[in-house]
């Protein structure tokens, strides 16, 4: 490997001259957001060893920028929810969403946690899409690293095509009402 | 001691509401009257000879066809001082789904009771705390009761005919 193989991200779109470029607020802040979110892993079964996987040297999510793992709600940009989440823990999960501060995303990787999976029984929440809004579904049983991986790129790709405010825009008042959250 | 010297032990101190005495995969199943459960639980644990002092597991059972004694409790106990495990079941009908707590001969039967509960919808007369343990608590019916389908009923997302129904 030789140095020149290092990849840099494109700048978002603007004007460039000699010793400046300018773009909007709006890029510039979801161009930073996107390579420097802070996941909280909600990992409560078997996806969330595909999880580890993913954050280890091998995968290396830090090279997205995510490599900070927040265990407090109250820090972290991106619930993962990782695994089958019992009706009971159904309060839990909203909980931790709800105190979450905004800007915050959500990303549901695997079958149980996008739809019950293979649990389709009474005592397993058929999918958290039931009790918070989710922004990007990971299929599989488990997703392989690789999948974790588009999915967080696809959270970034929001991220970035987010406007700075969202919780302001009418859609988003609109969504977190469905759900009952304030 | 064998499984025939438990067995006659207690016929001869209870007579009838020992109903059957069966071995199965070598386990002593014994299956009593369920007016007379704690009687023969305190003979067990109490009989200098017996010993069973260790109430391994409780939990319920439903026979739907079982007429007049589709639900059950399953009483497990362990003999540490002749190493030797057995079950006790008492039968009693769905319609009047109550049975007298252990709790007052074993403590752990608390949650082991609780769970009895919280699926099987077992009335334990006496106990302590009688609400659900594992469930949420909102939940209007006892889940494994065979008359529930497995599937969650409230799905709408899954197309039948997938699933070979
Ligand atoms: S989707 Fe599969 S791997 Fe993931 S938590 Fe469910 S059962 Fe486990």
């Amino acid at each position: 490997m030789t140095d020149t193989d290092i990849k840099i991200k494109e700048a978002p779109a603007g004007y460039e001259g000699p010793g400046f470029f300018a773009t909007t607020l709006d890029k510039a802040v979801g161009y930073a957001r996107s390579h420097s979110i802070w996941p909280l892993p909600f990992a409560t079964s078997c996806c969330g060893i595909e999880f580890m996987a993913t954050m280890s040297p091998h995968y290396d999510l830090g090279r997205f920028g995510a490599e900070r793992l927040s265990f407090s709600p109250r820090q972290a940009d991106l619930l993962m929810v990782m695994g089958t989440i019992a009706k009971k823990m159904g309060p839990v999960l909203r909980h931790v969403y709800e105190q979450m501060a905004e800007p915050r995303w959500v990303l549901s990787m695997g079958a149980c946690a996008s739809s019950g999976g293979i649990f389709d029984t009474y005592s397993v929440l058929q999918g958290i899409d039931k009790i918070i809004p989710v922004d990007v579904y990971i299929p599989g049983c488990p997703p392989r690293p690789e999948q974790v991986i588009e999915g967080i790129m696809k959270i970034q790709d929001l991220i970035r095509s987010e406007s700075l405010r969202r919780r302001s825009s009418p859609e988003y008042k609109q969504l977190m009402a469905g759900y009952g959250i304030e | 001691m064998t499984h025939q010297e438990i067995t006659d032990k207690l016929s001869a101190a209870f007579g009838e509401d020992i109903i059957e005495a069966v071995v199965s995969y070598d386990m002593l199943t014994i299956i009593i009257s369920a007016e007379k459960n704690l009687e023969v639980l305190l003979f067990l644990r109490d009989d200098k000879d017996l010993n069973f002092h260790f109430l391994t597991d409780l939990c319920g059972i439903h026979y739907p066809f079982n007429a007049d004694n589709e639900l059950g409790v399953v009483y497990h106990l362990h003999s540490m001082v002749a190493n030797i495990r057995i079950r006790v079941k008492a039968f009693f009908p769905s319609k009047d789904p109550v049975i007298r707590s252990a709790t007052g001969l074993w403590l752990s039967a608390g949650w082991m009771e609780r769970e009895t509960f919280d699926f099987y919808g077992i009335l334990f007369e006496n106990h302590p705390d009688l609400r659900r343990i594992l469930n949420v608590d909102d939940m209007d019916y006892y889940p494994m009761l065979k008359q529930y389908p497995l599937e969650d009923g409230t799905r709408e997302d899954k197309d039948d005919a997938m699933f070979g129904r």
